[in-house]
């Protein structure tokens, strides 16, 4: 993690590319559905500075996402992987 | 047994997919007892352990959860069992955490958080071989130190590989409780945590693996060149239709052996009965009514028992998360979510189970729409009775490599799971008016499906099937016996004695409502007791055939019957019933327990009976202008 790095959501991540979540304060807003979804994507893994990667996309319309988070491999919808930003790596190579 | 008021209890707590019910399964064998909590449905499962050493143990296997932190039924029951605040249930004296060794990152969360509750606990590294194989090294000794309780090894799916676990029982639980039972000094106040809560406690994990444990860049090749497959939309969602196809042909083909020993022996049992007994109503009752019912419903346990082996062996290898996530975006356009696929699928087995298992769907309308379909996946309920009207009207024959009658039953699956589409659509609009919900969903590592468990949830399935074919099943079919036998034919009647029973009255004052769609009244008599158990339609029709026949030779030999007693159309007009089958009140009441209310059950019986007479009423008038008219 050299410079500063664009940030995206974790859904516009493409297939086979690696990141790291980067989005210390994403559940302090919203309503109390949103906070509930935030706390739980944060105890599920998704913290500051994990790697993760998109490992399968679903049909139609590249939804949900299947995101490897540690050893663990998450599906996760558009809405919900929208709430994660990520910092893709410049050497995030696609391996497919 | 009657020290079970004095032993320990001990919970086994962990995430899902952790490998905790193996490791239950391993500790209590086929001592176990599964009930349900107070007040819901969500499965409690108790067992007996005892150590080498002679100690009692009741053992609680909790539902996975992800935190203490609740968002469904199942991880809410989780938390008030560890609480105490559970009604009903005392606070257990010992947590075992169970967690994935190779995946401590996630698993070591809820440790810590359960942790800070301030009561008895150890933690189990499961599934140890696995991770030594991955090359991961965990220091266990470090790792007790830092979490400050006992750690031990287990490896669930191997037999002995919960010595460790049982060492440490014996040697660090107390022999004698420090408090009387029943009043355990409460657990330290749990307050639901916020976001700086569960940074703090995942930079706790991670300083805390730092120390103890020693990972290999993760080696995923493995699962995901299998992934690159089985999520791929194209190739996925193939895989995933040849595996359903396959069990169903499996059902029908690998079950045909032990069906016809099982049709053997009863036949051969009623016939034993008939010469060695007098003619006489005891005869009658147990040749016509019990062997001839029950008979004709225990014929179906081989193929319950393969579907069931299916479920199970896809839920066990991890395949049925992933399937899940296919079809998510798919069955979202109808307004459900993928999680609502392992439901429906239980709900091919049965759709109680199917029903009880969308309580792991947190949002309320997605689980409600789940629940409102879930009767039309075709239930293994229903399959004695496809199986009879396949078996007595569509020839036996090939087609290509598959077979004839087992592509009509996969028709009548297809068609029940269309029909699904369509209600939870219409329910789309009406009740959840496309509102998104998280799918948060764990696509865990792929596993071999293990032996002992498979054979221990098939044991479970076969009870509960046995349990009701001697319960409900066997008091109905003599209740219709008695009711088709009395009172008795009047002097000089020319018709079989049954249509002047109770039963044959019934039956042709309920024909009115069923001839339109071409049901005559021995079907319309045998609607009635499957009320309470849609297999039982078929021991229904057996005894109502039985007695119906003049001859002797009545014990089993149904389907002939049927072929010479019904017209083609009738037999299609049953077949489309039984998609909708709406009377099955065992359903209507776990519906009712599962919402609450009494709106749901009744909504769904009417929206089911509808669906049913106009699906049957169709079929049977395209039937009767296809094959030219006739009367049934």
């Amino acid at each position: 993690m050299n410079g500063p790095l664009e940030l995206i959501s974790l859904f516009d991540l493409p297939r086979g590319h690696e990141a790291t979540v980067s989005c210390g304060d994403f559940a302090a807003f919203g309503e109390r559905s949103d906070r509930e979804l935030a706390l739980r994507l944060y105890e599920i893994g998704f913290v500051d500075g994990e790697r993760v990667r998109v490992v399968a996309r679903g049909f139609p319309g590249g939804e949900p996402i299947a995101v490897r988070v540690g050893s663990t491999i998450f599906a996760l919808r558009r809405f919900e992987a929208e709430r994660v930003l990520v910092a893709p790596l410049r050497n995030g190579r696609a391996k497919a | 047994m009657s020290s079970t008021s004095e032993a320990m209890s001990l919970v086994l707590l962990g995430n899902p997919n952790c490998g905790k019910t193996a490791l239950f399964n391993l500790l209590t064998g086929s001592r176990q007892k599964v009930a349900n909590y107070p007040g819901v449905t969500v499965d409690r499962k108790e067992g007996q352990l005892t150590t080498p050493a002679g100690r009692q143990f009741r053992v609680l296997d909790l539902p996975g959860a992800y935190s203490l932190n609740a968002v469904s039924i199942d991880e809410e029951i989780t938390r008030d069992v560890v609480l105490g605040t559970l009604a009903g249930e005392r606070r257990p004296d010992m947590i075992v955490c169970v967690s994935d060794a190779t995946n401590l990152k996630l698993n070591l969360r809820l440790v810590l958080e359960v942790k800070r509750l301030g009561l008895p606990m150890m933690l189990a590294l499961n599934m140890t071989d696995l991770a030594r194989k991955r090359g991961i090294v965990i220091d266990v000794a470090a790792l007790q130190r830092e979490l400050g309780m006992p750690v031990v090894n287990t490896i669930a799916v191997r037999r002995g590989g919960a010595s460790e676990l049982l060492t440490q029982l014996e040697s660090s639980v107390p022999a004698q409780l420090p408090h009387p039972a029943g009043e355990l000094p409460p657990a330290a106040a749990w307050l639901a945590p916020d976001v700086a809560d569960v940074s703090a406690t995942q930079r706790e994990v991670r300083r805390i693996l730092a120390a103890s444990v020693r990972e290999p860049a993760i080696d995923t090749r493995f699962d995901e060149h299998i992934d690159r497959v089985v999520l791929h939309p194209v190739w996925g969602l193939l895989i995933l239709a040849a595996t359903l196809f396959l069990m169903f042909q499996a059902v029908f083909s690998w079950a045909s052996l032990p069906m016809e020993m099982i049709t053997a022996s009863v036949e051969a049992f009623g016939a034993l009965l008939s010469t060695h007994m007098p003619e006489s109503l005891l005869r009658s009752l147990l040749v016509d009514g019990i062997v001839a019912g029950v008979g004709g419903v225990l014929v179906f346990l081989p193929q319950i028992l393969i579907l069931f082996l299916f479920i199970l062996a896809l839920e066990d290898s991890g395949y049925l998360p992933r399937a899940a996530f296919l079809l998510d975006r798919l069955m979202g356009t109808v307004g459900l979510s993928g999680r609502s696929f392992i439901p429906l699928l239980s709900s091919f087995a049965c759709a109680i189970p199917g029903i009880m298992a969308a309580r792991t769907i947190s949002n309320w309308r997605d689980r409600l729409a789940t629940i409102m379909i879930a009767p039309l996946m075709t239930c293994s309920a229903r399959l004695p009775v496809y199986a009879l009207i396949i078996g007595a009207f569509i020839p036996q024959q090939a087609v290509g490599v598959f077979n004839l009658q087992g592509l009509v039953l996969f028709a009548l699956y297809v068609a029940g799971v269309l029909s699904a589409m369509a209600v939870a659509a219409v329910l789309k609009i009406t009740v959840s008016k496309g509102l998104q919900h998280p799918l948060l969903l764990e696509l865990p590592s792929y596993r071999l499906p293990h032996g002992r468990n498979l054979l221990l949830g098939l044991l479970e399935r076969a009870k509960i099937f046995l349990l009701r074919v001697g319960n409900i099943i066997l008091a109905l079919t003599v209740l219709l016996w008695f009711l088709s036998t009395f009172p008795g034919a009047p002097e000089g009647a020319t018709g079989p004695a049954i249509q002047y029973s109770y039963a044959g009255m019934l039956g042709q004052a309920l024909e009115v409502v069923f001839a339109p769609i071409g049901f005559n009244w021995q079907i319309s008599i045998a609607l009635v007791p499957g009320m309470a158990a849609r297999e039982v339609a078929v021991g229904a029709l057996g005894t109502v055939y039985a007695l119906s026949a003049t001859g002797d030779d009545v014990a089993g030999q149904l389907g002939p019957l049927l072929a010479a007693g019904w017209s083609l159309p009738t037999a299609f007009s049953l077949l489309a019933w039984f998609v909708f089958a709406p009377q099955c009140l065992a359903t209507l009441a776990a519906v009712k327990r599962e919402t609450n209310s009494w709106r749901y059950p009744l909504l769904m019986a009417g929206y089911l009976f509808a669906l049913a007479y106009l699906a049957s009423f169709i079929t049977y008038r395209v039937a009767l202008l296809l094959t030219g008219g006739g009367h049934a």
